[in-house]
């Protein structure tokens, strides 16, 4: 494992900025994921760490070595691809050996088959080793596509939305997996996705990109509770964070140059009326199951958030709304540092 | 509405009937000439061009014997004078006042054919897959152009090309020889390769040449390790192509070849007998000639199949 480190890299496609002045290390045995919508630039930036692109400008440091022209091959990384992760003519066994056999490596037999069988062990798939790759359910496949990352021992890993093709159940079980081998193993992991629980349960930092730029680089718990503007505010939180303008609730104390305020659930305490004054009424109570969305309209905007399930407010119900130590935003969009609480 | 269940996928017992009607008689149709070219290379000479055809008749091998020999007419003493014939065809050549003076050239044309067919298949899939990868992975310029001009090598009928062809062959001492053919059909071979081939590769997603490539592999090895296994279908689809192309060509190879490099198409209608054409020898070149690409698709019949419908059918 090791330590990488991006500097100032550029990348373009024909008119497109994939990725601009790049900036971030990944600590060695560092889990750091990269959030962001489709086109920001996550996919390119580990391409570029893999050496499957080449920057238009800026260093790649692996381990101190500077790999920025280097091929993927002797870069002494790992990649999982977000899907057509196994090579379908070849069995889970074959798959897992592939990168030890590489002609680069010449790896002897008897180590291959011992190291196989380990990896194996550890995505639990040693029960299917002499499978065809196609014959596997999804979450298997993913779990060989791992297993063939950790084979080698390798420096970094790039994990490209590695779960994003399985559905909910599998998605949340192989997330603990992935979590489970990284720290056992003390892996150095750059991993990307748009999905914020993954982020937010196996990132020790997060950078949240946008539009090829990095936006803000932080712990999961950094980049929720101190978003360095609206576009990192709205990437995380379910339902998302609330905008509203500043002076639609009373806020009693918004920081000078505030145009926006940012509520998700904990920034609000909403109330059934009492006494005829009201600031919104409940538009409507989603049942989730385990939860509640309460949605609620305040003059011509919408709130949502997130209630108990035995919520006494229905339908229609007129209810005071107060912010409690909101986000305050300016008219950019950052974020006002240390708005002030009521 | 009747209440009986109307299955939307699976077809009724009657238009299944009927539908299999229509196959067994389109396949009877398509298969009477082959029947009836087989059927000819066993009958005796006068057999093949009786009125009415014989549709039943004693089988015999005397045309196979007349495609593999050369015989000369003796006077019935000469003949009288020989020792005792020791195989069947010595005794139906002297039946007909003839003896066996030597091997036809038919052996060696349809090694020529062999030779020439195979090896410009091999040419042609070969420089088709690596062609085809290229336009498939790599940023060609003006490739849609370069794509369409290699085509445009197959849009012109052979004739059109036959004489300038002919002339350049002649200068460069191509004429009759199996390289100048194995040249040709490859060039002609060539554009269909690569597009088919493109089709197949453009299916293989280039994440796992990648992903071989992080692993280890140089982008040759990751070509051979990952994409070739890949495209065995498709490049054996391309290949019984090709193969049918070049094996059934006729108008180059009766323009080009004459003698050392003829192949079996042109060699095989100019099968002379006694007073005018053999038709069981020429009957029997056809029937010997099918069988090479017949065995050839039998033995690829499952890649080919798949290979049709690929690009229609995804996995």
């Amino acid at each position: 494992m090791a330590e990488v480190v991006i500097r100032d890299v550029d990348k373009v496609f024909r008119d497109i900025q994939a990725v601009s002045g790049l900036d971030l290390t990944i600590a060695d045995g560092e889990f750091v994921v990269l959030l962001g919508p489709t086109g920001a630039g996550k996919t390119t930036t580990l391409r570029l760490v893999a050496g499957l692109e080449k920057p238009d400008a800026g260093t790649i440091r692996i381990g101190g070595r500077d790999v920025t022209r280097l091929d993927p091959a002797s870069r002494d990384v790992a990649f999982v691809f977000q899907q057509y992760s196994l090579y379908p003519h070849l069995t889970v066994f074959e798959n897992l050996a592939f990168p030890l056999r590489s002609p680069a490596r010449r790896v002897p037999e008897d180590q291959i088959r011992r190291r196989v069988e380990d990896v194996a062990k550890l995505v639990r798939i040693h029960h299917k080793l002499e499978n065809k790759s196609t014959k596997l359910s999804g979450g298997e496949m993913q779990r060989v596509a791992i297993g063939r990352a950790l084979v080698r021992k390798p420096s970094i890993f790039l994990m490209d939305e590695p779960l994003s093709s399985l559905d909910a159940k599998l998605r949340g079980d192989l997330r603990l997996e992935l979590k489970r081998i990284q720290t056992e193993l003390g892996a150095t992991v750059l991993y990307v996705t748009h999905d914020q629980i993954e982020a937010m349960t196996m990132a020790d930092r997060i950078g949240i990109l946008a539009e090829g730029r990095l936006v803000q680089v932080g712990t999961p718990r950094q980049i929720y509770t101190e978003p360095a503007n609206l576009h990192v505010a709205a990437r995380l939180g379910q339902p998302a964070i609330n905008l509203l303008p500043v002076g639609l609730l009373p806020d009693g104390g918004a920081p000078a140059g505030a145009r926006t305020v940012g509520a998700r659930t904990e920034h609000l305490t909403i109330e059934k009326s009492t006494n005829g004054h009201f600031d919104g009424r409940v538009d409507w109570v989603e049942h989730l199951g385990d939860q509640n969305h309460l949605h609620v309209t305040l003059a011509d905007r919408k709130l949502i958030t997130l209630t108990d399930t035995d919520t006494p407010l229905r339908k229609g119900d007129p209810v005071t709304i107060r912010l409690r130590s909101p986000l305050f935003f300016d008219g950019e969009g950052n974020r006002i540092r240390g708005g002030v609480s009521t | 509405m009747s209440a009986a269940a109307h299955s939307v996928i699976e077809p009724s017992a009657a238009s299944k009937r009927v539908a299999g009607a229509i196959v067994i008689l389109y396949a009877v149709i398509t298969m009477i000439p082959l029947f009836w070219i087989i059927a000819t290379s066993f009958k005796t000479p006068p057999d093949s061009i009786a009125y009415p055809p014989k549709v039943v008749f004693t089988p015999s091998i005397e045309g196979y014997c007349n495609l593999f020999t050369t015989r000369t007419r003796q006077t019935a003493e000469y003949i009288q004078s020989l020792p005792p014939a020791t195989n069947f065809c010595d005794e139906t050549t002297r039946k007909r006042n003839m003896v066996i003076a030597g091997p036809s050239n038919f052996l060696p044309r349809f090694i020529n054919s062999l030779v020439i067919a195979f090896g410009s298949t091999f040419c042609a899939v070969l420089l088709g897959t690596l062609t085809a990868y290229g336009f498939s992975r790599f940023k060609v310029p003006l490739a849609d152009d370069l794509l369409f001009f290699i085509l445009s090598t197959r849009m012109m009928p052979p004739i059109a090309v036959a004489i300038p062809i002919y002339l350049m062959y002649r200068e460069l001492g191509l004429s009759d020889t199996a390289l100048g053919m194995i040249l040709l059909y490859t060039a002609v071979n060539v554009s269909l390769a690569v597009w088919l081939l493109k089709g197949f590769i453009d299916e293989i997603p280039r994440e796992y040449e990648e992903a071989a490539m992080i692993d280890g592999y140089s982008r040759l090895q990751a070509f051979r390790k990952v994409v070739l296994p890949q495209a065995t279908t498709g490049i054996a689809a391309t290949a019984i192509f090709c193969l049918i192309f070049a094996w059934n060509e006729y108008a180059f190879a009766a323009l080009l070849t004459s003698g050392t490099a003829q192949t079996a198409p042109p060699f095989i209608p100019t099968i002379i007998g006694e007073g005018g054409q053999d038709w069981p020898a020429v009957a029997a070149g056809t029937t010997i000639f099918l069988v090479p690409i017949l065995v050839f698709t039998i033995l690829l019949r499952k890649q080919l199949l798949r290979g049709i419908t690929f690009g229609a059918v995804r996995k």
